[in-house]
């Protein structure tokens, strides 16, 4: 007997929420030491543009952060929205995937916005 | 010997129904079985509630003592009334056939879904199977073999009450002994049926059955396995 398609899904799913959280892990010791060493070193909003806006590494870096972020939510909220709501599945997993995708959207914008304003692109 | 009274409030009725409420004369080494029982056989013997053993073996006499599930056989009115007040109520997330007694068929159901019974790949003619009591998978099975089935675990989960479908840590708990026995065959069927969001991957690992497991079983560790052994079988297509 193989799993049904569903339970496949949910799997993935499963798996892939775990993917992501391994990654976010990483991304947010590197983004909170990022913030607390220039904190710590006085650096202007203008000294951090200049360091890190334009490059390439960085950008690369927050990213990857922000579809592992898109990818690790919206599964999660779609468990809530299953379990505390008692919504439907289909239903959860629509509304989770247009929230994943707008989270994207939003995230990959403000890493754009950055990387240019630091001379990227 | 007496030593005062007991304020005892028990469920009677089934779905729908109301607290009633009895004194019970409080005594030395009392349980939480023996108030039900006196309230059954001198105050109203119309209440229904179910036991066997009477000792913490056969599991049946489970029911929620003060909001939490317990076996009320083991359970001592010294530990959880020291008030001197009781609230009885059947086990949650199960059908309420009658006052404290529930119908476990949701409950065993699930044990089968998730493919519960011992798959054997050897005939009476092989020689039994050697197992050396220190190997890995032994010890896993062996720290979740002692289940009795009383439904305390089902009970005390927050996801089974939220999904019915949940195949709950009891269930689970079984799988996970028979995935780690070497002389079972059934693993890859067993594997996709606790697989998904009707099995371990709902389990939001907040212990619950750990905490309330009369026997002192980790359930939460069981599933947890159950999880890794899911995720490598997706991996390798074998799902």
């Amino acid at each position: 007997m193989s799993a049904r398609p569903d339970t496949l899904g949910e799997t993935r799913l499963w798996l892939a929420q775990r993917f992501s959280a391994a990654v976010l892990a990483i991304c947010v010791v590197i983004h909170l030491g990022g913030i607390i060493m220039t904190v710590q070193a006085g650096l202007t909003a203008a000294e951090i543009i200049d360091r890190v806006g334009g490059h390439a590494g960085w950008f690369a870096f927050y990213v990857v952060f922000v579809l592992a972020a898109a990818i690790h939510a919206p599964i999660g909220l779609r468990t809530v929205l299953s379990e505390m709501m008692a919504m439907p599945k289909h239903h959860a997993s629509l509304l989770a995937l247009v929230f994943g995708l707008f989270q994207a959207a939003l995230g990959l914008k403000a890493v754009w916005g950055f990387y240019r304003l630091g001379g990227g692109a | 010997m007496s030593t005062g009274s007991l304020s005892v409030s028990v469920w009677r009725g089934s779905k729908k129904g109301r607290f009633a409420d009895y004194d019970v004369p409080r005594r030395d080494r009392q349980t939480v079985l023996d108030v039900v029982t006196h309230i059954q056989r001198y105050i109203d013997p119309s209440l229904s509630y179910r036991f066997s053993c009477r000792v913490g073996v056969c599991g049946s006499c489970a029911m929620t003592v003060n909001g939490r599930a317990r076996w009320t056989c083991r359970t001592h009115v010294n530990q959880v009334a020291a008030d001197g007040r009781l609230r009885i109520e059947p086990l949650r997330s199960l059908r309420v056939i009658k006052d404290l007694s529930v119908d476990m068929t949701d409950f065993f159901d699930k044990w089968a879904k998730a493919k519960g019974a011992f798959e054997p790949t050897a005939t009476r003619t092989n020689d039994l199977a050697a197992i050396q009591p220190g190997d890995f998978k032994r010890r896993q099975a062996s720290a979740g073999i002692e289940c009795i089935g009383c439904g305390v675990c089902y009970a005390s989960c927050d996801v089974v009450q939220w999904n019915s479908d949940y195949l709950g840590p009891a269930a689970l708990n079984r799988a996970w002994t028979l995935i780690n026995d070497v002389r079972d065959g059934g693993s890859r069927e067993r594997l996709a049926a606790v697989a998904g969001d009707a099995g371990c991957h709902a389990c939001h690992s907040q212990q619950g059955c750990v905490e309330s497991c009369p026997k002192h079983l980790n359930p939460t560790a069981s599933i947890a396995g159950l999880k890794r052994a899911v995720a490598w079988a997706a991996l390798k297509g074998t799902l």
